[in-house]
């Protein structure tokens, strides 16, 4: 795929993922929907398949799972440069995409968070910051277990997909109880898909 | 405990940035609580419920949170950065690759396999923070049915985070004040009447 994109094209783009910086509320996964319809369907600047598989890599990535959002500006800039084929001037459109989607969807948040807490620090003692943390406690450890328990939903099929869920199920049990390293499990996860057992 | 340098601070983010596959929550607990000891895991709890709050990738506020608490605004920046340098160079290298190699059914797989682990890593994390609520001031069964009404909210009616954030978590915090009021006029000396 390619396309042109004049510099007005990435101020608004910067826009948008400044935009959609503050809306991030949960994590940046909560913007992935907006960030399909305005680049996929709205702009045409990334294709389906594009934007499907900078989802899957940052999931299997180490890291925060916001690294899609760099893959996506990095797809975008390649697919201005006229693809990989294209040699260095695409791939230095696509670094620069991968500086505008992350400046643009870092700075609004991390400057509120960065405020809001020192606030909420030096005013630890105030009846109102005490009350947020403890009532907001079960909540976050709620959703913690909730996330888990998504992610394995996914798989829609119970007859062929019931290996997937016995493993997250092993999985959990085994990182509660025990203190097994993640990166042994996570190995074990990976050799079971690869030879087709899960 | 706390991190022994700025570059101590740097490299344990970098180093809990790439041991976090499928996300870092699952890792960040672990580090911070079990190995390093920098927080507690009331603390860690506590830290979390900013972060989670707070709009951005919540990990990424999490790094910004502590390292501002121990080395101020370059703290900060330097977590943030140890958070995200590394995974970023990896995904764009990974990225390199996929588009060479997406269709073999090995890596399809070994992806499958890794993300129902991550599932695991999540929820496991959920249920290890579950004893910081013992000296929660709402109480241990208030406590435990918030947890289950948010789980039900979330992963059975599926009804969007902010809502669920507003609506009980309002309601939780709103009970918290009121129980912690209650605790402090209680344990206020009692001024003596003229």
């Amino acid at each position: 795929m390619s396309i042109v994109l004049t510099p007005l094209d990435w101020l608004t783009m910067f826009g948008h993922f400044l935009s959609l910086s503050l809306m991030a509320v949960g994590g940046a996964i909560a913007t992935a929907p907006d960030m399909h319809r305005y680049l996929v369907e709205q702009q045409h600047w990334l294709t389906e398949s594009q934007f499907s598989a900078s989802m899957a890599l940052a999931q299997a990535a180490p890291g925060p799972n916001l690294l899609f959002i760099p893959l996506m500006g990095w797809n975008v800039g390649l697919n201005a440069g006229g693809g990989l084929a294209a040699g260095w001037p695409a791939v230095a459109l696509a670094l620069w995409g991968v500086l505008i989607t992350m400046v643009g969807i870092m700075i609004p948040s991390c400057t509120l968070t960065f405020v809001a807490t020192q606030w909420a620090h030096r005013n630890r003692e105030m009846l109102a910051v005490k009350a947020f943390k403890s009532g907001m406690a079960p909540i976050v450890i709620a959703l913690l277990v909730a996330t888990g328990w998504l992610l394995t939903g996914n798989h829609e099929n119970p007859a062929r997909d019931w290996p997937l869920w016995a493993l997250t199920a092993a999985t959990t049990l085994i990182v509660w109880k025990t203190k097994t390293h993640m990166l042994v499990l996570l190995g074990f996860g990976a050799l079971l898909g690869a030879l087709g057992w899960i | 405990m706390r991190p022994t340098s700025k570059s101590d601070l740097f490299w344990s983010f970098s180093w809990l940035a790439l041991q976090g596959f499928g996300g870092v929550q699952a890792v960040a607990q672990r580090e911070l609580v079990e190995k390093k000891q920098w927080l507690t895991r009331e603390e860690f709890v506590e830290e979390w419920a900013v972060a989670q709050i707070m709009p951005g990738p919540n990990v990424v506020n999490l790094s910004l949170m502590l390292g501002d608490r121990y080395y101020g605004f370059s703290g900060a920046l330097l977590a943030m950065a140890g958070m995200l340098f590394f995974p970023l160079i990896i995904v764009l290298v990974m990225a390199i690759l996929y588009s060479g190699a997406s269709g073999l059914p090995h890596i399809q797989g070994a992806l499958r396999g890794m993300g129902a682990v991550t599932a695991g890593l999540i929820a496991a994390t959920g249920l290890k923070l579950l004893p910081a609520l013992q000296r929660n001031p709402l109480g241990v069964g208030l406590c435990g049915l918030i947890v289950v009404l948010t789980f039900v909210a979330i992963a059975v009616l599926r009804i969007p985070l902010v809502w669920v954030l507003l609506g009980l978590g309002g309601l939780s915090c709103a009970y918290a004040s009121h129980t912690l009021r209650l605790m402090q006029t209680q344990s206020a000396p009692q001024e003596p009447r003229p």
